[in-house]
């Protein structure tokens, strides 16, 4: 019944040169979701991987499991030391993100251009 | 003096994580017909979706034997939802989710629907059945809020 929820990375680089790892989600962001959220970001090199951007622009539903698995790659980038933005989420679930608290930990931005020039 | 317009809409939903969705649809469907704004109508599907996901989880425990009940009454002004299930219903209110306590990892990621609903909706109570089931949760998302 859920959509299912497919992820992919590009590589990219910051204004400032910087390389960033972009998560692109599509589908459904809820308690399905592991692997493409967790798994994909997991899969990136901790060493070499220092900026993330999540890229939400293919979500049209997140629910409070899906939240739950957002804020765990958070906790795990920041014990990594990585820097987290996103961009792409709708004005209801920026909205949402503002109300759980996500915005401490991960700036978001209406685009990936405006995203990429914080880093 | 005319009749208060009211219109009820009723959906049986089959425990099972991601049928909310179909909840979630309906009450958007009846809000968008009632007039209510886009936003107001985000909010709604949020709330809804948070309700059947507890009831599925939480009320019914997964058990697909059992179903959970939505039912929408459409009034004049606001938009009532009731999402039943046959759990016991809540014993107290989770605390407000706390983000730095949930990034240190003193507490679970989890555990943030009832606060979304409680901060989408205008109105929201949990009644507990009084045989130990049937069990719902109340909502009200009011068509003027914004004049409020």
């Amino acid at each position: 019944m859920q959509s299912e929820t497919k992820s992919h990375v590009d590589q990219v680089k910051s204004p400032s040169g910087f390389p960033v790892a972009v998560l692109r989600f599509d589908g459904d962001i809820a308690s399905t979701s592991k692997d493409a959220v967790l798994g994909a970001y997991q899969a990136l090199p901790k060493e070499t991987t220092k900026l993330i951007l999540l890229d939400f622009t293919g979500v049209d539903y997140i629910n409070s499991s899906g939240i739950a698995l957002v804020i765990q790659l958070l906790i795990e980038a920041t014990n990594s030391g990585q820097k987290v933005c996103a961009f792409g989420l709708s004005a209801h679930f920026n909205k949402v993100f503002t109300m759980v608290g996500i915005t401490k930990y991960a700036g978001l931005f209406p685009t990936q251009a405006e995203a990429l020039a914080a880093f | 003096m005319s009749e208060p317009i009211s219109t009820k809409v009723e959906v049986r939903l089959p425990t099972r994580m991601g049928y909310e969705k179909v909840a979630m649809s309906t009450a958007a469907s009846v809000a968008k017909l009632m007039g209510f704004p886009d936003e107001r109508i985000e909010d709604l599907k949020t709330a809804v979706a948070e309700a059947c996901i507890n009831a599925i989880e939480h009320g019914n425990r997964l058990n697909e034997g059992l179903s959970v009940g939505v039912v929408l009454q459409a009034g004049a002004d606001e938009l009532e939802v009731k999402v039943i299930d046959d759990g016991t219903g809540i014993k107290k209110q989770p605390a407000a989710p706390d983000i730095d306590r949930k990034m240190h990892g003193e507490e679970d990621p989890r555990g943030m629907g009832m606060f979304l609903i409680q901060a989408l909706v205008d109105e929201v109570e949990w009644v507990a059945g009084a045989d130990g089931k049937s069990s719902y949760v109340r909502l009200v998302i009011r068509l003027d809020k914004e004049a409020q």
